[in-house]
């Protein structure tokens, strides 16, 4: 098939399967975004992870831990689905290992307070759905299935968070101050995830061109901040942002400037816990190495493979 | 403290302890798989333990099931000695689990036949996750066992290090003599023999050596606890106990 019928197909609205003829650039775009996806689910899971065990209640924890293992499994079916790609789960691992892969930035940030828990649902999760359910339209098959499946859980995800906030704003003095310092500390950095101006962002058009993206990081940002403003007063938080202004014109929240030197510096390595993730990561692979090999082994004396 | 609470905690302890631990794997799962099936397995656990929080709660009459985890201090926790003892490498938490599982399924066997019917609730609910649980483990055993010489020394180790905290399991004292007369508890002296036959056919499948008897600890049941205890149970309840008035 060639890039006339490949591009019909997708004008069309048909999906591409594992096995159909496609330009390498459109493969090259998706293993960088799918594994991108991929490697956020399992990073993401740290920040998050560190606060099962001082979870403040039975009901609490237990929310929390389905919530982080629903993560693990999202990354379960986003490594599959890259793997329909032609790229092994291992060579997935070392790139982001080796730092040729990346994730979103957003999880490079600390989580300082229970509140966290909330702000996470809310806005991370929040942003990550507007995302996702745009994706559930992108060409790839296996990636859409994969968004179909995990938008649904993420939209309890978001709930949970909203839940935790919301009593949170409600609760104490103090519980009030956490809802309010994690929701200052996590709102910038939230709608940073879309990523750059679309004038900024190179990729862009071949990604609406192929429909691996449905909508732009604007459109899908804007999108975001009217959805969750008004969820922000209702439980009667501060977006910290003095611009931000409902436009009757536009029909949309005019917000402030976004600070990309920030953006761009946790994108390059220099966020507050950039080390911290990856070196998690890797120690937790390396000291798996043994188990790994042990059950290789016992595998092929057994003939299980 | 009434027996029947007593006996209830006791239980509940062993979920909530052993709950806590696993979570700790979270993100740190030699495989993403793996992370999974012990996410899974944790929360089980939880789900057990507030299960028989709530029905020590509903003895108790005042506290809650949340204040029943997070506001006692380790003196007044009647978990095994085994089940807070530190993960430690996969392959000890997995000897550990072995260990634990093994018994428990047998427990909650006859748990499931007791006279009191929350009890007998409880277990046969919980009996159809340890059933998976035990599963689990003993696979993973007979796996790093009979895997590379490495892993073989180092669950050999682990269960040479564990075998200590298994006598607990099947100690019979007061309140147990109680809630066996009134036919609410498990004798789990009669337990000990499959319980030995289950791990020795395991072991042996798994390549490994039975350690000999050595010098057991035992205690936890009357809230006699190492200092790992106290440090799992400072963080677990760090924030409730921090905010004392906050509801989350």
């Amino acid at each position: 098939m060639s890039e006339k019928l490949f591009q019909e197909k997708i004008d069309s609205e048909k999906k591409i399967e594992p096995k159909d003829w496609m330009p390498e650039k459109y493969r090259q775009h998706l293993i960088r975004q799918i594994s991108q996806h991929a490697h956020s689910e399992i990073i993401g899971m740290q920040p998050e992870g560190q606060w099962i065990n001082r979870a403040p209640s039975l009901r609490a924890k237990m929310i929390l831990l389905a919530k982080v293992q629903d993560e693990a499994g999202h990354g379960l079916y986003l490594y599959s689905a890259c793997e329909t790609l032609g790229i092994s789960r291992k060579e997935l691992i070392n790139q982001l290992h080796e730092e040729r892969a990346k994730y979103s930035s957003i999880f490079n940030y600390p989580t300082l307070n229970w509140a966290d828990m909330g702000a996470i649902g809310w806005l991370v999760d929040g942003a990550a759905i507007v995302n996702q359910v745009s994706l559930q339209r992108t060409s790839y098959g296996p990636y859409s299935r994969g968004m179909i499946k995990i938008c649904k859980e993420e939209s309890f995800h978001q709930r949970q968070g909203y839940e935790i906030m919301a009593e949170m704003a409600n609760g104490t003095k103090e519980q009030k101050a956490m809802a309010q310092d994690a929701l200052n500390r996590f709102w910038w950095p939230s709608i940073m995830m879309f990523g750059p101006h679309d004038a900024d962002s190179p990729r862009t058009g071949n990604a609406m061109k192929w429909k691996i993206k449905r909508q732009t990081n604007d459109e899908l940002r804007q999108s975001f901040i009217d959805k969750t403003v008004p969820q922000a007063q209702v439980i009667g938080l501060t977006i910290p942002d003095p611009d931000l202004k409902w436009n009757e014109q536009r029909g949309h929240y005019d917000f402030g400037e976004i600070d990309w030197k920030e953006f761009w510096n946790v994108v390059n390595g220099n966020g507050p816990c950039n080390k911290e993730r990856l070196d998690h990561h890797k120690r937790a692979h390396n000291e798996g190495r043994w188990v790994r090999e042990a059950a290789k082994v016992y595998a092929e004396k057994n003939k299980l493979n | 403290m009434s027996t029947l609470l007593k006996y209830t905690l006791r239980i509940a302890d062993n979920s909530l302890i052993l709950g806590q631990r696993m979570a700790e794997w979270c993100s740190k799962g030699p495989t993403l798989e793996e992370d999974i099936a012990m996410s899974n397995i944790a929360l089980d656990l939880f789900g057990q333990a507030n299960g028989f929080l709530e029905y020590a709660s509903k003895i108790d009459g005042q506290k809650t099931a949340d204040d029943l985890a997070f506001k006692r201090d380790a003196s007044n926790f009647y978990n095994f000695c085994l089940v807070e003892v530190e993960n430690g490498h996969f392959g000890n938490t997995m000897i550990r689990s072995l260990l634990f599982d093994t018994f428990y399924l047998l427990f909650y066997k006859e748990l499931s036949k007791s006279q009191d019917e929350n009890l007998s609730a409880l277990a046969f609910k919980s009996l159809k996750e340890i059933k998976y649980h035990f599963r689990h483990s003993q696979n993973w055993i007979i796996r790093l066992g009979d895997g590379t010489k490495e892993s073989n020394k180092k669950v050999q180790e682990s269960l040479n290090n564990l075998w200590k905290y298994t006598d607990e399991f099947f100690e019979i004292d007061n309140v147990d003599q109680i809630m066996i007369d009134q036919k609410i508890g498990v004798n789990t002296s009669l337990l000990k023999k499959e319980w030995t036959e289950i791990i020795e056919s395991t072991i042996n499948e798994a390549k490994l050596i039975k350690p000999s008897t050595i010098k057991m600890i035992t205690g936890g049941r009357d809230g006699k606890h190492s200092n790992k205890l106290s440090s799992l149970l400072k963080e677990m309840q760090y924030l409730p106990r921090k905010y004392p008035n906050a509801k989350w």
